[in-house]
């Protein structure tokens, strides 16, 4: 019995052990003190009872440690109907003799108390039970009956510190359910008399919604959580939810998926979210977070991955008609087992339960994107402290899985936009803002990344438009005055293209005017040079002319000069 | 033993009275106990009862069927209905009232 867990120190640690109650081992570390008393305590109807069954059926089924269930409320046969239905086959673990259960009525009126007495019967009974199945774990509910049916306090009160120091020495864990009392923890003080660890239960109606909450009040020797943690009770018994039990350590991807919508990939550092981040979609009434979420759902289904889509406005079959409109065809993803729709009211069920569903539904389906929409609705069933809790919890559990989360949140029509009213805005990865832009009597949508963690992602606006076949996003014209979207866009583009038309007209005419011009600039040029070469011409043949003269005339002097010697130079010439 | 009608209000006279009584161990509360019971029997019960002394330390599985919690306690078994006392006797009284011998004040 005496496992030493990594004695590393030479002080043996307090040994725990476990429940096996969802949660609870998480925020005890490990579970109860082993070998010592543990008190439940909590008003009626807040699962005491479940909480001491579960701890010892739990025991048996998971740790092989036969237990005894001695009851003082109800009988064997109403607590093995009663958790029955919670899966648990009590009748079997007894017949298995794994399992001891005794049930101690005592009826004040058929009672007469003369002289001295003690419990020795009630110690005969549970040593019976404790030997007859070697038990390891024993659960009393609750001690505080024998309050009612015993007559003297003092005697019982002595046998009771004798009942808890005899558990104890046996080595037996127990699990001791006490009901609150007015102004202390039990109405009898049992707590006087357990002093190792001490459970307390609440079930309170906050909004008409009912919340079960998990304290550790006490915990002798040990470290535990602090908090009170929401509880609930399913099919699968009590289960404790502690917020911060999953811690931050979560397997990261550089893996990216699209946001079916191509140019938001393009914004978003080219290829969309990171696979397992969380993304929230905020924005107010009518700015298209919906078909957002479709796109992404679309997408994810396209690929062969499986989708769960919460919807806690409107019914499968409406977003199913609504996203026809804009080209998505979501039922086709249905009827594929791709894709599935979970709508339920939030006022349906308490938070806790809308976490449990989730936890189940996502375990059950195993998708690879999960869609909550909107997650404003949850602020109706609580505090917004809660709904960031349990929003917390939900994106820790799925990433921790590695599923994509998108969230779209309604911004009411007071807050300021860049506030999501569930303040979980820290908690998200990427956080795109879809806003209405009013201008020249038109609504339009424009879309913007407010965050993406990890990614280089746009810093520009984009016009988000929904049409037949889709979302498109469209860029913005910013001119020197203002964003232009919409018809406004439009007409400023028109106008932009009808001037460009015309400078490009006036370009071509001066084009032609120069050609116009140099075309008869070179005619000019070609009759002067036509000219020139009249005049060239002209030169030459007139110093041909004077040479032949002078030629001429050379052979004239000669002759002459021939004759003036004889008469025959005369004759000559 | 011969019957003496000396009881105020007494049982039927042939009434039989079945009684137990469970003890823990040959202790001291036990012991008077029983000698206060047959003490209290003799006296007003002679000849009609029986009682049956159980030792939950040998028949531990025998304080089940009784709901005995406490020790010791005495049970009448019959006549019905059954009735408890729970304490060593020593309040003749209490127990006479306690076994409906006595009228309840």
């Amino acid at each position: 019995m005496v496992k030493t867990r990594k004695a590393t120190s030479s002080v043996p640690r307090l040994e725990k052990c476990p429940t096996g109650i969802a949660g609870l081992d998480e925020i005890t570390e490990g579970g109860l003190p082993r070998g010592r008393p543990t008190l439940v305590c909590g008003a009626a109807g807040c699962g005491k009872t479940l909480l001491a069954m579960e701890f010892i059926v739990r025991g048996i089924v998971e740790r092989g440690e036969p237990g005894v269930f001695l009851s003082f409320e109800e009988t064997a046969e109403e607590l093995a109907k009663n958790v029955a239905s919670l899966g648990f086959d009590v009748d079997d673990l007894v017949r298995r003799k794994k399992m001891a259960m005794d049930y101690v009525r005592i009826e004040r009126s058929e009672i007469q108390e003369t002289g001295e007495y003690d419990l020795e019967g009630l110690f005969v009974r549970l040593a019976a039970a404790v030997d007859s199945v070697g038990a390891k774990r024993v659960a009393l509910d609750s001690v505080e009956a024998l309050f009612a049916g015993l007559p003297s306090e003092a005697i019982l009160r002595a046998e009771l510190r004798r009942l808890f120091r005899w558990l104890k020495d046996r080595g037996l864990t127990a699990v001791i359910t006490g009901e609150k009392g007015d102004n202390a923890l039990t109405r009898h003080g049992l707590e006087e008399y357990v002093s190792d660890c001490i459970l307390f239960l609440d079930h309170r109606v906050i909004n008409q919604v009912a919340t079960r909450r998990l304290r550790v009040i006490k915990y002798r020797g040990s470290k535990h959580g602090t908090n009170e943690y929401p509880t609930l009770i399913d099919e699968h018994g009590l289960s404790v939810l502690p917020i911060s039990s999953l811690g931050l350590s979560f397997p990261v991807s550089q893996k990216r998926v699209s946001t079916g919508v191509p140019r938001l990939d393009t914004m978003l550092g080219g290829h969309g979210y990171y696979l397992g981040a969380s993304v929230l979609i905020s924005g107010m009434a009518g700015t298209g977070k919906t078909s957002l979420a479709a796109a992404f759902a679309d997408d994810t289904c396209r690929g062969g991955r499986r989708c769960l889509y919460f919807s806690f406005e409107e019914s499968p079959e409406q977003i199913v008609r609504n996203m026809r409109s804009i080209g998505f065809d979501l039922e086709n993803w249905r009827k594929k087992g791709l894709l599935r729709f979970c709508s339920v009211r939030p006022t349906l069920y308490g938070l806790e339960m809308h976490l449990a569903a989730i936890h189940k539904l996502v375990r059950d389906f195993e998708p690879r994107a999960v869609v909550m929409d909107p997650i404003t609705n949850m602020m109706s069933i609580g505090q917004i402290d809660e709904v960031k809790a349990m929003l917390t919890r939900v994106i820790d559990f799925l990433k921790g899985q590695g599923i994509t989360s998108l969230f779209t949140s309604l911004t009411g029509g007071g807050s300021s936009l860049e506030q999501s009213e569930v303040g979980i805005s820290s908690l998200m990865d990427t956080w795109l803002l879809v806003r209405m832009m009013e201008s020249a009597g038109e609504r339009n949508r424009l879309l913007y990344v407010m965050k993406s963690r990890g990614m280089a992602h746009s810093n520009q606006m984009r016009e988000f438009v929904l049409a037949d076949d889709g979302i498109s996003l469209i860029d913005v014209y910013v001119g020197p005055g203002d964003v232009l979207t919409g018809s406004a866009r439009l007409m400023q583009e028109a106008k932009d293209q009808a001037e460009a038309l015309a400078a490009g007209r006036s370009e071509q005419a001066r084009q032609r005017e120069l050609e116009r011009e140099a075309a008869s600039l070179e005619a000019q040029a070609s009759s002067i040079a036509a000219r020139l070469a009249a005049i060239e011409a002209e030169r030459r043949l007139a110093r041909e002319a004077g040479r032949e003269r002078q030629e001429q005339a050379e052979k004239e002097k000669r002759g002459l000069a021939a004759a003036r010697k004889a008469d025959r130079a005369r004759s000559q010439a | 033993m011969s019957p003496k009608k000396t009881i105020q209000k007494g049982p039927e006279a042939n009434e039989r009275w079945d009684l137990r009584l469970y003890v823990a161990g040959q202790t001291a509360r036990a012991l008077a106990a029983f000698a206060n019971l047959q003490k209290i029997c003799e006296e007003h019960l002679p000849g009609q009862y029986h009682i049956e002394v159980i030792d939950l330390l040998k028949h531990p599985q025998l304080a089940k069927g009784d709901q005995i919690l406490a020790v010791p306690t005495l049970v009448r078994k019959l006549p019905e209905p059954v009735r408890k006392i729970i304490g060593n006797l020593s309040d003749t009284e209490k127990v006479l009232v306690g076994l409906d011998l006595r009228p309840r004040s």
